[in-house]
């Protein structure tokens, strides 16, 4: 079954924390907060580091490589999709889509590569497509 | 301190609808309200604690105090979606220990059937101020594909199949057969769950529960309450609560909130999962209860799928008899959560009061545990464990 690409994406909320990332975005680059207190990069991004809650958190350019942690097919509805958490090459593990393949070929532990699809406001957001 | 022998429950209703369009929401609160505290023996001015959460009307329980009248000296309105109902009578056992309030009242009540709401295949309308909001949004994660997540990542870890899911929904049938309120009342089988269609792979149309509109209400007293009372007496004994969340993106989506919250209630209680003599166990999907059940220490982690399969959860014939009204996979749904209802066929069950053909022999310990929430992001888990006097 093939996956719509067509979907339309609700945008994202452009806020004093997620501002930098989409201004990223809009030029094809995948940014991850990593925290220089403790080296750990984690998701969804926040200027608090979750781990050490330090405020040492800085924007990184990431790999945008990752592995399927899940996913599911969303079949009964108009434009059928697929959901997934995606755990990116830098260690944490995010939600995400996956797009650019067939539904049926999708497996836990496949190896993925961010691919940016503008919502509906023109803004870019990461999705993942087969490596 | 402890909450155990504490507190007892003297009054439950469960609201015989399932389709209100010509009823409120608040008209509902009362409505549930009302009749547990006519089954209690009391009356609406003995009520002194209030206990609400998300789906009441208005800002916490202000509105619904006033549109019922109640004159109140503590109240709160934890929110942790379908897990609330077990958390907010915990609470109400907590507050009535400190003598904070005699007689509390919780209530659930929701008409998301008549009011249209596609709760499991639409995403629902979050607060942009909510930190997650920008990072999700556009991703479309619902109710059914999210629970969908969980239960692929628990195939693939540990080999659990389609069939395995599907006999939690086939025991909750064979109960739902003998619920003249229950809204699926008709037995099914694992070919059936299978045969029917996908809605986010791997879990079919069968593996999700129904939407209802509907309600219930739970009246807890302190013991020397309780005692004067004609209903027959139960003591909660345990309880436990817990957030599971992504924790910064390094997560495991096979296990559950219940991981926390139910030892702290089986602690508490002083009892081992063998010892429980019926389950109420949320079940919003078929994966929320193979996941739980293993949470709770019902069996290990991962053998979920082989422990409910065989008839295992059906009463009379398995080991562990659960939801015997038939459940949210059957029976009724309100406002989509899912606790009160477990509470108050625990309940029932210890008062010897449940349909004869799924009333568990010697019933004197039961558990009560529900999920609210987003099992694949972050979700509220609690768990109560309740004995008969």
């Amino acid at each position: 079954m093939a996956v719509f690409a067509s979907r339309k994406l609700a945008p994202p909320v452009i806020t004093a924390e997620s501002k930098t990332f989409f201004d990223a975005a809009r030029q094809g680059r995948l940014l991850i907060p990593i925290c220089t207190a403790c080296d750990r990069a984690h998701w969804y991004p926040r200027v608090i580091c979750p781990f050490c809650a330090s405020d040492k958190v800085e924007w990184r350019e990431a790999s945008g490589k990752g592995t399927i942690y899940t996913f599911s097919v969303m079949r009964r509805v108009k434009e059928p999709y697929i959901i997934a958490h995606v755990t990116l090459a830098e260690g944490p593990t995010m939600l995400t889509n996956i797009v650019g393949c067939d539904a049926d070929d999708v497996r836990i532990g496949q190896a993925v590569a961010v691919v940016f699809q503008d919502a509906d406001t023109g803004v870019p957001v990461p999705m993942f497509k087969p490596a | 301190m402890t909450v155990r022998g504490k507190a007892y429950i003297a009054g439950i209703f469960e609201h015989p609808t399932r389709l209100a369009p010509d009823k409120t929401v608040a008209q509902l609160h009362a409505e549930v309200a009302l009749g547990a505290l006519a089954d209690a023996g009391l009356t609406r001015d003995d009520v002194d604690g209030y206990f609400c959460s998300g789906d009441a009307p208005g800002p916490g329980p202000v509105s619904m105090a006033e549109y019922m009248n109640l004159h109140l000296r503590h109240m709160d309105s934890t929110e942790i979606g379908g897990a609330s109902y077990i958390a907010l009578a915990a609470h109400a056992a907590e507050a009535i220990a400190l003598g904070k309030c005699d007689v509390a009242l919780v209530t659930l009540a929701g008409r998301p059937r008549s009011e249209g709401m596609a709760t499991g295949t639409a995403p629902r309308p979050r607060d942009p101020n909510q930190p997650e909001a920008p990072w999700e949004a556009p991703y479309a994660i619902t109710t059914a594909n999210g629970y969908a997540m969980c239960a692929m990542r628990h195939m693939y870890e540990y080999g659990t199949t389609s069939e395995q899911l599907a006999w939690v929904k086939v025991a909750a049938s064979h109960h739902a057969q003998h619920n003249p309120h229950a809204m699926l009342p008709k037995v099914v089988t694992v070919e059936d769950v299978l045969n029917s269609p996908l809605i986010a792979d791997p879990l079919h149309r069968l593996d999700c529960c129904v939407i209802s509109d509907g309600g219930g209400a739970i009246v807890l007293v302190r013991p020397e309450i309780a005692k004067t009372l004609k209903r027959p007496p139960v003591k909660i004994i345990g309880t436990g609560e817990a957030v599971k969340h992504l924790t910064g993106g390094t997560f495991n989506l096979t296990t559950s909130g219940a991981w926390r919250a139910g030892p702290i209630a089986f602690a508490e209680a002083g009892v081992t999962p063998a010892d429980i003599k019926y389950a109420s166990i949320y079940d919003s999907f078929t994966i929320t209860v193979i996941m739980q059940l293993e949470d709770l220490g019902f069996c290990a982690k991962g053998a979920g799928g082989k422990f409910v399969a065989d008839g295992n959860l059906i009463s009379g014939v398995g080991k562990l008899p659960f939801n015997t009204d038939g459940g949210g996979l059957c029976n009724n749904h309100p406002a989509n959560r899912g606790s009160m209802t477990k509470v108050l066929e625990a309940v029932r069950q210890l008062r010897g009061e449940a349909h004869p053909a799924v009333q568990v022999k010697n019933c004197d310990l039961a558990l009560a545990q529900g999920t609210g929430f987003q099992l694949a992001t972050r979700h509220g888990s609690a768990t109560m464990i309740m004995e008969r006097e």
